[in-house]
């Protein structure tokens, strides 16, 4: 379903991706990994556009999605850091966000999962992270796409809407969608996904399920077998 | 595009300084009005504030614009939204807002005067346009400096130092060349030189306009007897458009490049 084939991209200097290739089929949960500063959010903002590679392709659908626009319709993307328009109310960046895409949405479940129902009226300026976060989710979720892609979804949140994020993210799964997700939270990791994608030095350097990266690592704990991945590296 | 650009208009109604800005211009109006009591007078003054001001504020408005709308970007990038058309959208937004302003602040008071019924009409009607004209370049040069200087702060500094070239130093550059090298002919020179400066060319537009030969001044003047009257303001206003064109084409191909 997305195919990323010999992605470059350099920062300056600074060689982020350097020549990925990956494959990921539809349906699942693919988990993204990597130490800090391996690429992950710029592999994930060149799939969106965002970011403009200097060499290599992404195909969505056997389509190259560089320079196109439309594609983005069948994309939910929760963004890492959850900054909003300051000035506008909850209720009034739902509707925004509504109006500028044209399909169907409906966050009135979410709504109540979340319990955002007493912030719909406050300005996103004075929101808690937390809630901001659990708004930012809402925003993701309310569309029903064939693709979401999670950055860093659990930041800031408490362990009751955790526990909502993770239904959420099961239902998505069952309706056969595609969901990426990069995080820091192994366990989250350990409990949610069906595979593993590790990045290091802007390359795929492990992809498979978690028990074939513990076997391969002898390592029973993903933790421990991802900082064992890690640290080879160094060596 | 549309959608982007009502929601840039809607944001900056929203936004105290669209009303302080409106405000100025309608006590500016007024006032210059109470003290010239004289339409045609008035219009002169104003030429020369409007044609400072309004480049300095486009280009503040175009930068704090960009900078504090960078969320509201990140967010519309992620929808099914070409690029181009979110720029183009804020750009238009801001520029349109801003022109509003101008138009409905200096318009109420010369109205109240009795704008309607004096043979100034045309005037103001020229005044606001260059005002407009100005707006579009300066919130434009103003996008372009923003996409590219990340740090906020540098932005700015470029920015204002953008507007302090065209309003300030230019002219000064401008007239010391005059003044050393005038044993040559210069007329050609001047004519190009002037060509440069959107607002040198606006100051020249509005008074072939009205006329005064006394105000005209070195470029100005030389400017009458190349292309007359009516084909200097022809020109002076193509020339205009090509400086909103070009920005503008630069904001769509620099930040068809960009990461974010």
């Amino acid at each position: 379903m997305i195919e990323i084939i010999n992605l470059h991209k350099k920062f300056g200097k600074l060689t982020v991706l350097d020549g990925l290739d990956l494959k990921i089929k539809k349906g699942g949960i693919f988990a993204i990994l990597g130490p800090n500063g391996s690429g992950k959010t710029t592999l994930i903002k060149c799939l969106l556009g965002m970011v403009i590679p200097d060499r290599g392709d992404i195909l969505l659908e056997g389509k190259s999605v560089l320079h196109a626009a439309a594609y983005r319709n069948n994309i939910n993307y929760l963004p890492q850091i959850a900054n909003f328009p300051s000035n506008l109310t909850v209720t009034e960046l739902i509707n925004m966000v509504k109006n500028l895409r044209p399909k169907p949405a409906d966050e009135k479940p979410l709504v109540e999962l979340f319990g955002l129902r007493p912030f719909l009226k406050k300005k996103l300026g004075n929101l808690s992270g937390g809630t901001k976060q659990k708004v930012n989710l809402l925003l993701t979720f309310m569309f029903d796409s064939d693709l979401i892609i999670l950055d860093e979804p659990t930041t800031g949140l408490d362990p009751i809407a955790l526990i909502h994020l993770k239904e959420t993210i099961q239902q998505e799964k069952e309706k056969g969608k595609t969901i990426l997700i990069t995080t820091h939270i192994m366990s989250f990791v350990d409990e949610m996904a069906d595979e593993i994608v590790f990045l290091l030095d802007g390359k795929i350097y492990f992809k498979g399920s978690v028990q074939q990266l513990k076997e391969q690592t002898h390592e029973s704990n993903l933790e421990y077998a991802i900082a064992h991945l890690i640290s080879k590296q160094d060596a | 595009m549309l959608k982007i650009l009502k929601y840039s208009i809607y944001d900056l109604l929203r936004s105290r300084w669209s009303y302080i800005y409106f405000i100025f211009y309608l006590i500016l109006g007024f006032v210059l009005l109470f003290l010239n009591t004289d339409i045609d007078k008035a219009i002169i003054t104003l030429l020369n504030i409007i044609i400072v001001l309004t480049p300095l504020i486009g280009t503040i408005f175009g930068v704090m614009y960009y900078y504090n709308s960078r969320e509201f970007t990140e967010l519309l990038l992620a929808q099914p939204i070409k690029r181009k058309n979110i720029f183009l959208g804020q750009y238009i937004g801001v520029s349109l807002s801003l022109s509003l302003s101008l138009l409905i602040g200096l318009g109420i008071p010369f109205v109240l005067y009795g704008l309607f019924k004096s043979a100034s009409i045309f005037d103001f009607v020229l005044l606001i346009v260059v005002g407009t004209f100005l707006n579009f370049i300066f919130v434009a040069l103003a996008y372009n400096i923003a996409l590219r200087t990340e740090n906020k702060i540098k932005g700015f500094g470029f920015a204002i130092l953008m507007w302090l070239m065209f309003a300030v130093i230019y002219d000064g550059v401008f007239m010391i060349s005059l003044f050393i090298f005038n044993e040559y002919p210069l007329d050609k020179f001047a004519l190009i030189a002037t060509m440069f400066n959107p607002i040198d060319l606006s100051r020249i537009l509005i008074l072939l306009k009205l006329d005064i030969s006394a105000l005209l001044g070195y470029t100005g003047a030389v400017f009458q007897k190349f292309f007359g009257t009516s084909f200097g303001l022809l020109i002076s206003l193509s020339v205009l458009t090509l400086w909103v064109l070009l920005p503008v084409w630069s904001i769509m191909h620099i930040s068809g490049k960009k990461d974010f």
